[in-house]
């Protein structure tokens, strides 16, 4: 009890001590040049939200859906009687889990062309949905499989017990109690496709279909600043910090009614 | 289907879960409008029972007819067998997501094909029925256990069942809710409802059964009217069992 105590102070003077000498040692003039130059940030509207911000929400809204079905499908699949679909949907879930997302959206971009002449038509949007969608899906499968097995087994005995057959089941009865449980870890999942539209830089954009991370990435480039970054920075926090606390709250919320 | 035949009709019929063997063959015929309760210790294999009759369970061998059809034959349809026997649990099993009406509608919608008005006119005479008319736009949640249940078997009734399966459908109540659900069974035993009832409230099956069943093992040790089975028993088990029941 006691230790604790004297431990928790000498942490607190140590990070004041350390705040004094950062605030003595930082260029303060040098910081403000390289991060936050009131004349780019100025430059940078309002692209930065009609072409960067609305491309990241637009890339992360059709992955998602995109993902979202793929994966009610996988999570089906994986639950099923009939061997060669469960094995297709675990083998599918675990590699698409197991590569980087990077990997992935480079194999859609440039993989696929290059080996089987295979054209993902759509540009940055078809190939950047498509990349991110897949690995999106293979995670969602394993959210929604769980919120299926998270209702209770009586609610399928008592459906089919007044004769609807499992798919009508399924579809009234288990997978709307089931996405009620998993609508946090959903949002969860949509917080980390928003950040994962960031890799989509690699696939090479035209002006019109930057997303945040290579609208700052070029900008940098032509104003040899860092200002950029920090500027999309805050439009990602102004994106994903909404979300967090909805996910905390709806948490909370299933907490309590349980 | 041949007039005569009866609702359930139940032979040589056994069930293995891996290694243990909970029916060691049951044999039973139901005719229409009996009322069958049954009686036994627990994992005697009652349940597993009354969910053979309506392939919850998939039988290890011999035969269940339903009205005359062999369900255990893969050509039966199942949901259509199912849509005609009514089921009842031990833990309600109300749909949650939906209120009380909805609960009541979904399968005369999507099994029945009715249309949503009819459907719904059902529903309201099937909750008057069980007392519970005011409660249609409710949640189950905000339900009693008393209330659910009787939601729960005007549930079932939404269905024109001919006959009805009861799982120990007051096992999960308090007290002084059982009897509200034992007044709803009653009466639909009295309009000659063919009932199917596993429960341990012996004096409702003495009032209300055509037969009682002691199951025991995995087998009807002894059956006959309540008089009978229920009061001068003749087999040592079923003797044991009603002396720890009644203590
Ligand atoms: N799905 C199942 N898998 C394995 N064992 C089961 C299953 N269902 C029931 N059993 C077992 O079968 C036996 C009989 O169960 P049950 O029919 O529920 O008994 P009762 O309803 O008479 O109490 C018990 O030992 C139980 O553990
Ligand atoms: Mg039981």
């Amino acid at each position: 009890m006691r230790r604790a105590e004297i431990r928790r102070r000498v942490i607190y003077v140590a990070t004041i001590i350390l705040l004094v000498v950062l605030a003595f040692t930082i260029d303060w003039q040098q910081l403000q040049q390289s991060f936050f130059q009131p004349d780019i940030i100025k430059a940078m509207f309002p692209d930065v939200i009609l072409i960067g911000a609305k491309n990241t929400i637009i890339y992360t809204t059709l992955a998602f859906s995109f993902g979202l079905v793929l994966a009610l499908f996988l999570a089906l699949m994986k639950r099923s009687t009939i061997g060669p679909y469960r094995w297709f949907a675990t083998g599918y879930i675990e590699l698409f889990r197991g590569l980087p997302a990077l990997i992935t959206i480079i194999l859609v971009a440039f993989g696929l062309p290059l080996a089987l002449g295979i054209r993902i038509p759509g540009g940055t949007l078809g190939k950047g949905t498509l990349g991110l969608g897949l690995v999106a899906g293979a995670y969602m499968a394993e959210t929604i499989r769980a919120g299926i097995e998270a209702v209770p087994r009586g609610q399928m005995e008592a459906a089919r017990s007044l004769g609807m057959p499992k798919s009508t089941a399924m579809t009234y009865i288990i997978l709307p109690q089931a996405f009620r449980i998993i609508i946090p870890p959903l949002t969860n999942e949509l917080v980390l496709l928003i950040k994962d539209t960031s890799l989509l830089f690699v696939i090479g954009t035209t002006p019109l279909s930057k997303e945040l991370t290579k609208f700052a990435r070029d900008f940098m480039t032509s104003t040899q600043n860092a200002t950029p970054l920090t500027v999309v920075a805050f439009m990602y926090l102004l994106i994903t910090l909404p979300m967090t606390f909805l996910v905390q709250r709806l948490e909370r919320k299933a907490g309590k009614g349980r | 289907m041949t007039v005569s035949a009866p609702p359930i009709e139940i032979e040589d019929l056994h069930k293995s879960f891996g290694e243990l063997e909970v029916l060691r063959g049951v044999d039973l015929s139901v005719t229409t409008g009996e009322v069958i309760c049954i009686i036994g210790p627990s994992g005697s294999g009652k349940s597993t029972l009354l969910r053979c009759v309506n392939l919850l369970e998939v039988p290890s061998a011999g035969r269940v007819l339903i009205e005359g059809y062999d369900i255990t034959d893969p050509e039966t349809d199942v949901d259509e067998v199912r849509a005609k026997i009514g089921m009842v649990f031990q833990q309600f099993n109300l749909f949650p997501h939906l209120t009380v009406l909805k609960n009541l509608t979904i399968a005369q919608r999507k099994v029945l094909g009715r249309a949503t008005d009819e459907a719904i006119s059902v529903a309201e005479a099937m909750l008057s029925r069980v007392g519970l008319a005011d409660k249609r736009d409710e949640y189950p949640i905000r339900l009693s256990g008393g209330q659910q249940q009787r939601v729960a078997i005007a549930r079932s009734l939404c269905m024109n069942p001919d006959m009805m399966l009861f799982d120990e459908p007051t096992s999960a109540l308090d007290p002084e809710l059982i009897d509200e659900v034992l007044d709803v069974m009653r009466a639909l035993a009295d309009e000659g409802m063919t009932m199917l009832i596993v429960t341990h409230e012996m004096r409702f099956a003495k009032q209300v059964a055509d037969r009682v069943l002691f199951i025991d093992e995995g087998v009807i040790q002894e059956q006959g009217p309540p008089s009978d089975v229920l009061e001068n028993p003749k087999n040592e088990r079923t003797r044991r069992f009603l002396r720890a029941v009644e203590h």
